[in-house]
C-alpha cells in the first residue's frame, strides 16, 4: 500500500510565499495573543495556588458550588468542569496558598456540602506555594535553556560536520548568556537573547542547515505556545515536557530531510539546480514525512481521546507541536536554507 | 548456514533479560524488582515541608540569654537587662565598671561560642550586642532540618505507611512521599505537629482579665485552652495567665500511651526518664497548691491543682481527644518534637480512586493506540510491517524492563511516554522500509535493497532520535515527579527503538531473506 506515491513532484518551494504568510500570521497572532494574555496563562505549578479536583456523586449546581466557596470566605476562585458532564467532577483554583495548614481542600468540601446538598469526594490536590512555584519556573526555564544549547551544539555540529565551529557557537552562546545574567536579567529574556545570538552565529558562519533548524523549532514552540495562549489552556509541567518534546520532534523531521538534501545538492555547483534539488529532497522522503506524523498523530488521538483529562492539555500540545512540526519541516526550514544558500 | 550467530544470540539475550525483568511486576518471582507505580496512579500524598529553621536559631538565643541571667545571678553581677532582638542577637546592657568587668569575665569563660565586640556607652552604663558566628547559626539551621527529618521519619514510622519516601532537598526542606495514604488530612496533622510538650506553672498571683488587656506581668504570658462542646462541636477559647518559665519538656519522655479513663474517655499517659522524674518530683513538691499546665504547642491542655508531691515520673494529659486525635498525639510525643516548626509549601494528593482511573485510562490508550498502529503497519507494509510489529512489542517489552531493572517509577506522563513511543518507534522502521521501496523501484534485488536501505538510513535514524534524546535526558535533569517519569520511558523507548530498528528488525530480515534466497520481498 502507499499512501504517496513515489513519482509525486509537487512544487513546495514554489508555494513559499505562501506559506512564509501563514507562518507569519500564526506568529504575529501568537504574540499578540501572549501580549494581551501578559505571557503564557501560567498554572498554579508556577505562580502558586491551590487547585482541587472534586466529584460529586449526584448533579450539582456550579452556582451552588460558587456560593459554598464565597460563603466560607474564598475569593479569587475559579470553577470549572472537568472531563465529561455525567462525571459530576469539578476543579476548583484559587490563588491562595497560604491557608493550606487548615487543610483547605476539607474546608472546601464542607463549605460546597453546606449549599450543594451533597459532600464531594476529593480526588486529588495539588497546592504549590508561592517560593515552590517561582522554583519550579526557574527549573523549566533552565531546561528549555538546556536543551537549546545542547541542540544547538548537535545540529551545528552534525548538519555541517563543522565540530570545531559547533564549539565556537557554544563558546559564544555561553559567554553572551554569562554577560547577561551578570545584569541579573529575567530568564525569559535571556531565553530570547540565547536564540539571537545563535542565530547571529550561524549567519556569520554560515551554518545555513544549522539556521534553517533553528528558525523552524522556534517557529514550533512559539506557535504551540500561542494557540495554548489563544485558548486561555493552562501552562503547566506537563505543558514544558511537551514543548521539549516536540522541539527534539521537530528537529527529527527537520534532519531527514536535510539530510536527503544534502546527499542530493552534493557536488552540485549550479545554484539555479538548487530549488529543483531542494524540492526533489522533499518529495523523496514526503512519504516517510507523512507516515511518521500520521502514526504519532493516531497514538496521541487515542491518549487525548481515552487518557482522561488529567492527560489532555500534554496530548493536545503535542498534537499541535507535531502538526506545526511537520508543516515546519517542509515549510519553513528547507525554504531558510535556500535563501541562505542562494544569499550566500 | 548458521542460525545462531554471535549477533542473533545477543539480541535474543537482551529480550529473554527484558522479560525475566518484567515477570516480578505480575507474578512474584525472583529478581524481585518491580515497576513502581507512581503517587499519581496509585494514589498517595507528595509533600515538600520547609522547616522553619531560623526559629531553632532563636531558640538557642533563648536559651543562652536565660543562661546568662543565671551565671550572673550566681556571680551577683547586676545588669540592666539582657534580652534577644529580632535578628537573634542578644543585646546586654550593664551598669559600673565592675559590673562590665565581671559581665566580660563570664562570657570569655563560659560563652566562648559567641561574638564579643567591644561594649558601647550608652547614658546609664554599657551595651554589648552578642551575636552568633555564621557558622554556628548555618549548622543550628543544619541540626535543625536533620532533626526533623529523623522525628517525621520515625513518626510515620509509627503511622504506618508502606514504603514512606522521606528525604532532605536543599539546605531546610523535607521531601515526603507517602504512597496510598488514605486519610491524608490526618497524616499532614500529624507530621505538621511541632509537639513541644512543657509544664508550667499557672499564675495565680494576678487576674487574667486584667492581663487579656494588655499587659500581663512580666514573665508571664497568656495561653489559651480550646474546649470543645461535645454536642455541638463549637469550640471556646479559655484563657489562661501562664509563667513562661518552663520547668519541664518533653525531651525527657521515654513514653508516651493512650489510656482510657473510668468514662472510656481517651487520655495520654507519658512517662519520664530517670532525670525527667527527679525533676517532675521536685517541681510538684515545690508547688503544692499551684496549677500545673501542661502546654502543647502554645496550648493548654489542662491544669490541674497539685494536690502533693509526685514521684515516679507518670503523668497524664487530658482533654477531650477523639481516639484517633489521642493515638497520633501520643505518636507524636514519642518520636519527639520538631525543633522548629514546619510548613507545607507543596502538595500533591491523589485519590485512591483517581490513580486507579489514570491507569485505566492510561492503558487503554495505550492498548488503543498501539493496536491502531500495529494494524496501520500491517497493511501498509504487510510482510515488512509484520516485522516492525514484531519490534514494537519488543520495543515495549524493552522499555517496561527497563522500567524495572531500574527499579524506576511508572507515572501517568510515562504511560504517555510509552505511548508516544509506539508512535516514534515505527518510524524508525518507516525510514528504513521507504528507503528499500526506493531500492527496489531502483531495480536491485530485494537483499541488495534490504542492505543499502539499513545502511543508508542508519546514520539518519541515529542523528533524528539524538535530539529527542537529548530533550529527553534535559527533562530528566530538572523535571520533578511525574515528568521525570516521562522523560525516563521517552529515553528509554528511543534507546529500544534504536535496537529493535537497526538491530532486530535487520536480523529478521537477513534470517528470511538467506533462508528463502527469494528475490521478492513483502514490503
Amino acid at each position: 500500500m502507499q499512501l504517496i506515491k513515489p513519482d509525486i513532484n509537487i512544487d513546495f518551494l514554489g508555494k513559499q510565499k505562501i506559506a512564509y504568510a501563514f507562518s507569519l500570521i500564526l506568529i504575529i497572532v501568537s504574540i499578540g495573543s501572549l501580549i494581551i494574555h501578559k505571557g503564557p496563562n501560567y498554572g498554579i505549578d508556577f505562580v502558586g495556588g491551590t487547585l482541587v479536583q472534586i466529584k460529586f456523586s449526584q448533579k450539582v449546581a456550579v452556582s451552588d458550588i460558587r456560593n459554598g466557596l464565597s460563603d466560607i470566605g474564598l475569593k479569587d476562585t475559579s470553577v470549572q468542569g472537568f472531563g465529561q458532564i455525567e462525571d459530576n467532577e469539578y476543579l476548583i483554583r484559587t490563588s491562595s496558598s497560604e491557608t493550606m495548614a487548615d487543610n483547605l481542600a476539607q474546608v472546601i468540601a464542607k463549605g460546597i456540602e453546606v449549599t450543594t446538598g451533597t459532600l464531594p469526594e476529593i480526588r486529588r490536590v495539588e497546592m504549590v506555594g508561592p517560593q515552590v512555584g517561582k522554583d519550579l519556573k526557574n527549573k523549566a526555564l533552565l531546561a528549555i535553556f538546556y536543551s537549546l544549547l545542547f541542540i544547538t551544539i548537535y545540529i551545528s555540529g552534525r548538519f555541517e560536520l563543522k565540530w570545531m565551529l559547533s564549539g565556537v557557537t557554544a563558546g559564544a552562546l555561553m559567554a553572551a548568556v554569562y554577560f547577561l545574567s551578570i545584569f541579573n536579567v529575567s530568564m525569559p529574556f535571556l531565553i530570547a537573547a540565547a536564540l539571537v545570538v545563535t542565530l547571529a552565529v550561524f549567519w556569520t558562519l554560515k551554518l545555513k542547515y544549522a539556521m534553517g533548524a533553528i528558525v523552524a523549532l522556534i517557529h514550533d514552540v512559539l506557535i504551540t505556545v500561542g494557540i495554548f495562549s489563544i485558548l486561555n489552556l493552562d501552562f503547566s509541567l506537563p505543558i514544558i515536557a511537551a514543548l521539549l518534546t516536540i522541539i527534539g520532534y521537530s528537529l527529527n523531521d527537520t534532519i531527514i530531510v536535510f539530510d536527503r538534501i544534502r546527499e542530493n545538492v552534493q557536488g552540485a555547483e549550479a545554484k539555479e539546480a538548487l530549488p529543483q534539488l531542494f524540492n526533489k529532497s522533499i518529495n523523496e522522503t514526503m512519504s516517510r514525512t507523512i507516515l511518521t506524523s500520521l502514526t504519532t498523530l493516531i497514538v496521541l488521538s487515542a491518549l487525548f481521546f481515552l487518557g482522561g483529562e488529567i492527560i489532555h492539555n500534554f496530548a493536545f500540545a503535542m498534537i499541535v507541536g507535531v502538526v506545526i512540526g511537520t508543516y515546519s519541516s517542509v515549510f519553513v526550514a528547507s525554504p531558510v536554507v535556500l535563501a541562505a544558500h542562494t544569499k550566500g | 548456514m548458521k542460525h545462531f550467530t554471535f549477533r542473533r544470540l545477543f539480541i535474543l539475550g537482551i529480550i529473554v533479560a527484558a522479560i525475566i525483568c518484567l515477570i516480578p511486576t505480575f507474578f512474584n518471582t525472583w529478581p524481585h524488582k518491580k515497576i513502581n507505580l507512581g503517587l499519581d496512579l496509585q494514589g498517595g500524598m507528595h509533600l515538600v515541608l520547609e522547616v522553619q529553621n531560623e526559629k531553632a536559631v532563636e531558640a538557642e538565643i533563648e536559651r543562652t540569654v536565660h543562661e546568662l541571667k543565671k551565671e550572673l545571678r550566681a556571680e551577683g553581677i547586676k545588669h540592666l537587662g539582657i534580652s534577644r532582638h529580632k535578628d537573634n542577637t542578644i543585646e546586654a546592657k550593664l551598669q559600673g565598671e565592675e559590673s562590665k568587668k565581671g559581665f566580660e569575665k563570664i562570657i570569655s569563660e563560659q560563652f566562648a561560642n559567641l561574638i564579643i565586640p567591644s561594649p558601647k556607652t550608652i547614658a546609664d552604663g554599657f551595651s554589648f550586642t552578642l551575636s552568633l558566628p555564621d557558622e554556628e547559626r548555618d549548622r543550628i539551621k543544619k541540626m535543625a532540618t536533620e532533626q526533623a527529618l529523623e522525628t517525621i521519619r520515625n513518626r510515620i514510622d509509627e503511622f504506618g505507611v508502606s514504603e514512606p519516601d522521606i528525604r532532605m532537598q536543599g539546605d531546610d526542606r523535607i521531601l515526603i512521599q507517602l504512597p496510598g495514604i488514605t486519610d491524608p488530612e490526618r497524616a499532614k496533622d500529624l507530621i505538621g505537629k511541632t509537639a513541644q510538650l512543657t509544664f508550667q506553672i499557672v499564675n495565680d498571683d494576678a487576674d487574667v482579665a486584667n492581663a487579656m488587656k494588655g499587659n500581663p506581668p512580666v514573665g508571664s504570658e497568656i495561653l489559651f485552652q480550646n474546649k470543645r462542646d461535645p454536642s455541638t462541636g463549637a469550640v471556646t477559647k479559655i484563657p489562661f495567665l501562664i509563667k513562661q518559665q518552663v520547668l519541664l519538656d518533653g525531651s525527657l519522655l521515654i513514653d508516651a500511651r493512650i489510656e482510657f479513663d473510668q468514662f472510656q474517655q481517651p487520655q495520654i499517659g507519658i512517662e519520664f526518664n530517670r532525670k525527667g522524674a527527679r525533676i517532675f518530683d521536685r517541681i510538684t513538691g515545690e508547688n503544692v497548691q499551684k496549677r500545673l499546665a501542661i502546654v502543647l504547642d502554645k496550648t493548654v491542655y489542662s491544669a490541674p491543682v497539685i494536690q502533693d508531691r509526685i514521684a515516679g515520673g507518670k503523668a497524664r494529659i487530658t482533654g477531650r481527644f477523639t481516639t484517633e486525635e489521642a493515638k497520633d498525639l501520643a505518636i507524636a510525643l514519642r518520636a519527639g518534637s520538631l525543633p522548629a516548626p514546619v510548613k507545607i509549601i507543596e502538595e500533591r494528593t491523589v485519590g485512591p480512586t483517581l490513580g486507579a482511573d489514570s491507569v485505566r485510562m492510561g492503558l487503554l490508550s495505550m492498548v488503543a493506540g498501539g493496536a491502531l498502529i500495529i494494524l496501520f503497519m500491517m497493511v501498509y507494509y504487510k510482510g515488512a510491517g509484520l516485522i516492525a510489529d514484531l519490534a514494537l512489542v519488543v520495543n515495549i517489552v524493552l522499555i517496561g524492563g527497563s522500567l524495572a531493572a531500574f527499579g524506576a517509577t511508572l507515572t501517568l506522563p510515562g504511560i504517555a511516554g510509552i505511548i508516544l513511543t509506539i508512535g516514534m518507534a515505527v518510524d524508525a522502521n518507516v525510514i528504513i522500509y521507504e528507503r528499500i521501496r526506493e531500492e527496489l523501484r531502483s531495480g536491485k534485488t530485494a537483499l541488495a535493497a534490504v542492505h543499502a536501505g539499513f545502511e543508508r538510513a542508519t546514520l539518519t535514524i541515529l542523528d533524528a532520535n539524538v535530539t529527542t534524546l537529548i530533550a529527553a535526558i534535559v527533562l530528566f535533569q530538572f523535571g520533578t515527579g511525574p515528568i521525570r517519569g516521562f522523560a525516563l520511558t521517552l529515553g528509554f523507548g528511543i534507546i529500544a527503538s534504536l535496537f529493535t530498528a537497526l538491530m532486530l528488525s535487520k536480523s529478521i530480515f537477513d534470517l528470511l531473506l538467506r533462508n528463502k534466497k527469494t528475490s521478492t520481498l513483502s514490503i
